[in-house]
């Protein structure tokens, strides 16, 4: 089943009177369940991409299809609404909330969701989730309590709190050591076996990229290769 | 509800990141807060102190006179008409609900005699002990005021003023003395407190109060308006204002032979008619004075049976001057007060926009950040607005606390008087609540307006 499908994306930047191109067509497609790595060097359009596959920004032209909605055209508050829902986000710096306890990070999604689950209901799922990217003793801990690859796992347990079917992942091993690193990525893995997430790392690492089943290259704002999965 | 429950939440937690900031943020309010409301409670406590003050010289008195009388066109003054009656004055403390109280005045100018002094006071009155309510006169210097028996019975006692008891008495103690007014003894129950000048320059203490009935019927007794009325003439009105009586001292002697029975019987006689020279009024306060006269009008209009276009018997005078002067000084008062108090607002509120705006821009980050969670441009707006505006309330609830404890201390060191204010404090916190709202509503909508792409790469 697909989950994400963009057909001939574009997106031109309008610098004063330069336009300048940065996606020039981009079509591909993502099955529900892979993993896949968005690779490319530093001005090949990567983040944008990103961006626009994130519901952060519009494309210029062509459509953008997410589980079965066309979000390429929709206003801000229902882009808010779709990255509430539909998107996990995980960073490169973590963006975790400072003085501010693990588990009310993880909580902090919620409070824009609008759902009526009761407070006690929600703290037990954060737990939970915090407990599965194994930091069940450190609900407590603000951010400055804990370890880089610490943090990068609030994050993940963050992005998962709202149940979404994607999960971004920018750069998420950036700021941490090659071990820690490792570990980040198996629980990638994991979670991608285990609740069958979707998961997009996007990264200019190749071993990074490794772990993922397939790679897109993009290159000058094209894309170079795997735009599609094997099976479709 | 339950929004609102995160959103205090959120705010709280905010708020408790950086506990200085925001202690040192809300400073401003907390001292405006505390301006206004101990600036309000010193200035009320001192403007009712001023306001006590200037009652008891009577600005909520209301006087009503006999009306004029005129003859072929001459007019003889004000109280030439004889119309007011003790039952009306009862009839305003019953029937005015804005009236506090009601004293009947029969005045006499004569001379008062003690031992081998005599004094002319300016004022004998002959009245009831509501007089004392009415002039704000309730304390007594010594013994007590004398009682509506006393102005039943027609009792020869009196109260002295504070002039008259030096003129006539120097050194000794009045009470239970006797003195003589037009060869009436009165026996001296108490001795009033010093009242001083009145707006007029009169002294006030320059006094005798006695009961009316006794002023009235003892005194005064030779005046027309009785010997009118014994014989139940109703003569015009000029035959009332006629002085000659004067000449006829104790003229009780009927002018006419008695009626028989028959002619009694067919003739009844007129309801005796027992006049009174003003009658003095008080008004539950002097804003109601207007009322209070309004409601007098009425109930006289109806008991002098006055129609509609006719020219009243009577009328009303009250301190307006006074009233005036008292309102337009307390007004001043409190729109001076209200003037500092709004600068040192705004100043307060200036402060948290400023902090608000570096608190936006430091927190750019997670502002990008709660956006791609998917908070709404919306969300964050309410956000920082809620932030802004619990930091003004908190900063409004330490400032109450602060003002009344400087009142309290102004009160207790200084002995100035302080008087809580309950709408000092609803205006308190309304307005801090509104300067939160609109010197928070910018930053917030700055923060709404961040694109969440560059807000996550701000560094």
């Amino acid at each position: 089943m697909t989950l994400i499908r963009l057909n001939d994306v574009r997106k031109t930047y309008h610098l004063g009177e330069l336009d300048v191109p940065v996606l020039k067509g981009v079509s591909l497609g993502i099955e529900r369940g892979e993993m896949v790595a968005l690779m490319g060097a530093s001005g090949s359009g990567k983040s944008t991409l990103m961006n626009i596959l994130g519901c952060l920004d519009r494309p210029t032209a062509g459509d953008y299809w997410l589980d079965g909605q066309e979000v390429g055209r929709l206003p801000g508050d229902a882009r808010a609404l779709v990255r509430n829902r539909k998107i996990g986000f995980v960073f490169q710096s973590f963006n975790l909330l400072t003085r501010t306890s693990a588990i009310d990070n993880v909580l902090m999604p919620l409070s824009y969701t609008n759902s009526d689950l009761p407070r006690r209901e929600a703290r037990r799922r954060a737990a939970e989730l915090l407990q599965r990217v194994g930091l069940g003793d450190r609900l407590d801990h603000h951010p400055s309590q804990l370890s880089g690859g610490q943090q990068q796992r609030v994050a993940i347990a963050r992005a998962l709190v709202n149940n979404p079917p994607l999960l971004f992942a920018d750069e998420p091993t950036g700021n941490l050591d090659s071990r820690t690193s490792k570990e980040m990525l198996e629980l990638f893995q994991k979670i991608n076996t285990e609740e069958c997430i979707t998961i997009i790392l996007v990264t200019h690492d190749a071993t990074v990229a490794g772990y993922a089943r397939r790679t897109i290259r993009i290159h000058d704002g094209l894309i170079e290769n795997g735009a599609f999965g094997a099976v479709a | 509800m339950r929004t609102l429950i995160t959103v205090l939440g959120m705010a709280t937690l905010a708020l408790r990141r950086n506990v200085m900031r925001s202690a040192l943020t809300t400073l401003g309010i907390v001292i405006g807060v505390a301006a206004v409301i101990a600036m309000m409670e010193i200035g009320q406590g001192s403007s009712a102190a001023v306001q006590a003050t200037i009652q008891s010289m009577g600005a909520d008195n209301v006087l009503v006179q006999p009306g004029t009388a005129s003859s072929g066109g001459v007019s003889f003054g004000s109280g030439s008409v004889i119309t007011l009656t003790p039952q009306d004055a009862e009839a305003i403390a019953r029937d005015c609900p804005t009236i506090g109280a009601v004293a009947p005045v029969v005045r006499a100018r004569t001379q008062v005699v003690f031992g081998n002094r005599n004094w002319v006071p300016l004022y004998i009155y002959g009245t009831t002990p509501s007089f004392l309510d009415v002039r704000d006169w309730q304390e007594l210097e010594q013994g007590d005021a004398f009682t509506d028996r006393d102005v039943r019975n027609g009792s020869k006692v009196c109260l002295i003023g504070q002039t008259l008891k030096k003129e006539l008495f120097g050194d000794l103690s009045p009470l239970g003395k006797e003195v003589r007014v037009q060869n009436v003894a009165f026996k001296v129950v108490g001795v009033l407190t010093r009242k001083g000048a009145n707006m007029m320059g009169l002294d006030q203490d320059d006094i005798l109060l006695a009961p009316w009935t006794t002023i009235k019927y003892r005194v005064s007794g030779s005046t027309l308006g009785n010997v009118n009325q014994s014989t139940g003439v109703k003569g015009d009105t000029s035959q009332q204002v006629n002085s000659l009586s004067q000449l006829y001292p104790g003229t009780s002697a009927a002018l006419y032979p008695t009626p028989s029975a028959t002619q009694a019987a067919d003739t009844p006689q007129p309801v005796r008619f027992t006049n009174v020279d003003q009658i003095l009024a008080r008004a539950t306060s002097t804003a109601e004075v207007p009322t209070a006269i309004k409601q007098v009008t009425r109930l006289l209009h109806e008991r002098h049976r006055i129609k509609m276009g006719q020219a009243d018997d009577f009328n009303i005078r009250d301190m307006a001057e006074m009233t005036k002067a008292l309102a337009s000084t307390s007004t001043l008062m409190m729109r001076l007060l209200l003037c500092v108090a709004l600068i040192s607002l705004v100043v307060g509120g200036v402060g948290i926009m400023n902090i608000m705006l570096v608190s936006v821009t430091e927190r750019t980050r997670e502002i990008g950040l709660r956006m791609a969670v998917g908070a709404r441009a919306k969300d964050i707006l309410r956000q920082f607005l809620v932030e802004a505006v619990l930091l003004c309330l908190l900063g409004g609830a330490v400032g109450i606390a602060v003002g009344r404890g400087g009142s309290a201390l102004v009160a207790l060191l200084l002995k100035w008087p302080t008087e809580a204010s309950l709408p000092a404090v609803i205006a308190a916190v309304a307005v801090s609540a509104t300067v939160g709202v609109v010197f928070g509503y910018y930053p917030a909508w700055k923060a709404s307006r961040l694109d969440p792409i560059e807000a996550l790469r701000y560094e």
